[in-house]
């Protein structure tokens, strides 16, 4: 494994260099993962790098990128756009010469059409809004304010939001909002890997078993 | 049903807290969940509810939420068979 780091296009027409890992042999398989997204991010890293490591033992290349804002981005999250994410996948996936994507959980909602698609355990936008407004009002109501999602989530409309420590735009927030995974993708729901989804967690995890059998499943779609 | 409602929650204590198969067998109407389990913050939190929605087909609002439902195994039982038998 070996952190590396490519070139990903900013709206404005120029570049930033982002961070991602990656397990490169120059092998004829060769998979782009994009990241569950914030929170879920955390607690399944190290899930998603365990099963890069058994991808690798299994004669498949992969790279995970950072989403430019997210990780170990020198973007700022605010600052972030739905088309933008979008237009960085596909360039990540073109940059590393991907043959395949695999999303996790959020990451789902952001792999490119051109990439015959995997998803582990795909997640509707607004699912992963919910969670985060619902942490919002629990810890507000800890420091003695009463807030309501429906509230926020209008203020997150029309200025923004910072959620659990994620400062969401304005228009990511509105575009974000509805997405819902692509159809087309191959799905790996939970069941088939096996126990509780490890983003359940409070804090990050990792599943031997869970990791085999992903790695297993990925390995018989890629290169079965 | 109220057996079913404790057993759906056991598990799903089980699945946030990353327990050991069996181990939430020795949780009891006393047993402490918010507020004395560091990692049961927030987030954590809010992942037990909404995960109690999708296992139970029930919806739990803003304002049903507090202190006291969220302290203890029993108080969070106690909600739990309430909203199943309403819904």
């Amino acid at each position: 494994m070996r952190p590396t780091s490519w070139p990903c296009p900013l709206p404005d027409g120029g570049t930033s260099r982002e961070y991602a890992l990656a397990f490169d042999r120059q092998r004829r398989h060769r998979l782009l993962i994009l990241p569950a997204l914030f929170d879920e991010g955390n607690r399944l890293r190290r899930f998603t790098v365990e099963v890069m490591r058994r991808l690798d033992a299994a004669g498949i290349d992969s790279f995970l990128p950072d989403l430019p804002g997210c990780n170990e981005s020198l973007q700022p999250l605010q600052a972030q756009t739905i088309p933008g994410w979008l237009a960085a996948t596909i360039a990540a996936g073109r940059h590393f010469g991907a043959t395949h994507v695999l999303g996790v959980r959020g990451g789902c909602l952001f792999t490119p059409a051109e990439l015959p698609a995997l998803h582990y355990a795909p997640v509707k936008a607004a699912s992963i809004l919910r969670q985060m407004l619902r942490a919002r009002v629990l810890s507000s109501r800890e420091a003695g304010r009463e807030e309501t999602r429906e509230v926020l989530a209008e203020q997150a409309q029309a200025s923004g939001i910072n959620l659990a420590g994620y400062e969401l735009g304005r228009d990511f927030y509105s575009h974000f909002e509805p997405l819902v995974p692509e159809s087309g993708a191959i799905l790996i729901e939970q069941g088939k890997v096996g126990g509780s989804g490890l983003w359940l967690r409070a804090e990050p995890d990792e599943d031997a078993a869970q990791t085999d059998a992903l790695a297993t499943i990925l390995t018989v779609e890629i290169a079965g | 049903m109220s057996n079913d409602t404790d057993q759906l929650l056991r598990r799903v204590l089980t699945d946030v807290l990353g327990l050991k198969p069996g181990q939430a067998d020795g949780f009891n109407a006393d047993t402490g969940l918010f507020g004395h389990l560091p990692e049961l913050d927030s987030m954590a939190v809010a992942g037990l509810l909404t995960e109690l929605e999708d296992r139970l087909d029930i919806v739990i609002e803003d304002d049903e939420i507090d202190g006291e439902m969220l302290e203890t195994y029993g108080g969070l039982l106690a909600f739990a068979e309430a909203k199943r038998a309403e819904a």
